[in-house]
């Protein structure tokens, strides 16, 4: 038994049969995230947890884990009602502190990207678009539909609040590839896929040039430390970026203050 | 028998569920009237299929019906009119009777469910006597007037209101389905925010 672990004792919920035991993905700040199945075998979701905290209030943190979880839920469905790449919700109990949902196959961005700048030949190197851009389209492809995707996220009047580039996914596209470029066919799958973005835990309702401008920030500061190679390509996401989403010029505008000065706001008042 | 046991991931071994699908049901005024008068023989959940987009559908109603019993938390007599109201988007309880449960003059086809849980919490009502799968299908047999028919998502779409099940969860105008051009892949995303906005009841 997977997560039969003493030190992490499972959600109730998923002490009762399954046709496969359930498998701890991941352990966060907050919560844990299982993966497992929704009523039937063949259909897989993903199960977050948010167990109780001894050192809080029993009351405060039953309240809020029950609120952050709808919240959560409710982020998700909205996106998902406009069409953002999101996971559908299946099921929750924000009482008890867990929440499934769909399972979105493939691997985070994070692990693609890497792949794709480790099979690069001169390692260390910093690359650029210019100089090398035939050979860095497929990756400059993937940028512009991150950019697509926040694009569409922020237009539906979504922050994420912790976009990294762990916390989307590439998707395997249904079908698989039509055009056939050989030869750089294998190393272009690594970057290939539909991007999906997870994780919603701190993701809140705004409409404000400010926080989109800060969700931006967070991604390009994320983006150069795990992945120096490719900062300069960063530029194709905020180009992307702006061609979704009608109200992007102000926000990239919001976007060179908030360089200046860092993620938080004045400390002044 | 098209009495079908139905074993859902993650709910407790000794908890048993049970569905069933008639077709051209006759005596749905009888099948009403048995629920109104609390007749404890008749401790099924009713649904009136038209509403209903598929099996998984209906599978998600059921299990987080069977979940609010296990937290002793109905907010209805029993886990099968909690089925019914698992259906919902919204809290009304009467407004899920009257969409998703039998109603008289208008259900045709019925999709019957009946859950066997082990008596847990003294809110209980006393067990009902038939528990087996034989003795639970000889009484629908002997009480639903209709056709038996598999519970496929073949035989559910030959019943569906659709006009109905995009106006209950609220699918009308929804870009995320719009965009979608094949017809199957459109009914998988409707059963999606189906789905989702019985998951998110109340929110």
């Amino acid at each position: 038994m997977a997560v039969a672990d003493a030190q992490f004792p499972p959600p109730k919920v998923l002490t009762y049969p399954a046709s496969a035991p359930p498998s701890l993905i991941t352990q966060g700040a907050e919560g844990r995230l299982y993966k497992t199945t929704h009523l039937v075998p063949g259909r897989p979701c993903a199960l977050k947890y948010r167990p109780p905290k001894p050192y809080r209030h029993p009351t405060l943190d039953a309240r809020l884990t029950k609120a952050r979880i709808s919240s959560e839920a409710k982020v998700l469905e909205r996106c998902w009602r406009e069409g953002v790449p999101v996971p559908a919700v299946y099921a929750m109990d924000p009482a008890a502190g867990w929440m499934m949902m769909e399972w979105i196959e493939g691997i985070p961005v994070r692990v693609g990207i890497n792949e794709w700048l480790g099979e690069r030949p001169e390692d260390g190197a910093e690359i650029s678009s210019s100089s090398q851009e035939t050979d860095q389209t497929p990756l400059v492809d993937l940028m512009k539909r991150i950019g697509t995707a926040i694009g569409a996220l922020h237009k539906t009047g979504v922050v994420h609040g912790d976009l990294t580039t762990s916390n989307m996914m590439l998707r395997p596209t249904r079908g698989g590839q039509v055009d056939g470029c050989a030869g750089d066919e294998d190393k272009a799958r690594v970057v290939e896929g539909d991007v999906v973005l997870i994780d919603f835990g701190l993701a809140t309702q705004s409409m404000a040039d400010e926080d989109r401008a800060v969700d931006l920030y967070v991604l390009e500061r994320a983006f150069a430390s795990t992945h120096p190679r490719a900062e300069k390509l960063f530029a194709a996401v905020l180009q992307s970026y702006k061609e979704t989403f009608k109200k992007a010029p102000s926000v990239l505008i919001k976007l060179e203050d908030v360089r200046m000065r860092g993620r938080k706001r004045s400390m002044l008042g | 028998m098209a009495l079908e046991r139905l074993d859902l991931e993650h709910l407790p071994a000794a908890c048993q569920v049970y569905a069933a699908f008639f077709r051209d049901v006759s005596n749905a005024e009888f099948l009403h009237a048995q629920l109104l008068s609390r007749n404890g023989e008749f401790e099924y959940a009713f649904i009136d299929a038209s509403s209903v987009i598929s099996r998984l559908h209906l599978l998600s109603a059921i299990y987080s019906a069977v979940n609010v019993l296990l937290d002793g938390a109905l907010r209805t007599p029993n886990v099968h009119s909690e089925i019914v109201v698992s259906l919902n988007t919204n809290n009304n309880i009467a407004d899920a009777y009257r969409r998703w449960g039998i109603t008289p003059g208008k259900t045709k086809d019925l999709i019957v469910v009946k859950v066997v849980a082990p008596p847990s919490g003294a809110q209980e009502e006393p067990p009902t006597p038939i528990q087996t799968q034989q003795a639970i299908w000889d009484h629908l047999t002997q009480h639903v007037q209709g056709i038996p028919k598999p519970l496929t998502d073949a035989e559910l779409a030959r019943a569906i209101d659709w006009p109905k099940v995009r106006k209950y969860y609220r699918l009308n105008g929804v870009p995320a389905l719009e965009r979608v051009a094949d017809e199957q892949e459109r009914w998988r995303q409707s059963e999606r925010l189906a789905i989702m906005g019985m998951a998110l009841r109340g929110l």
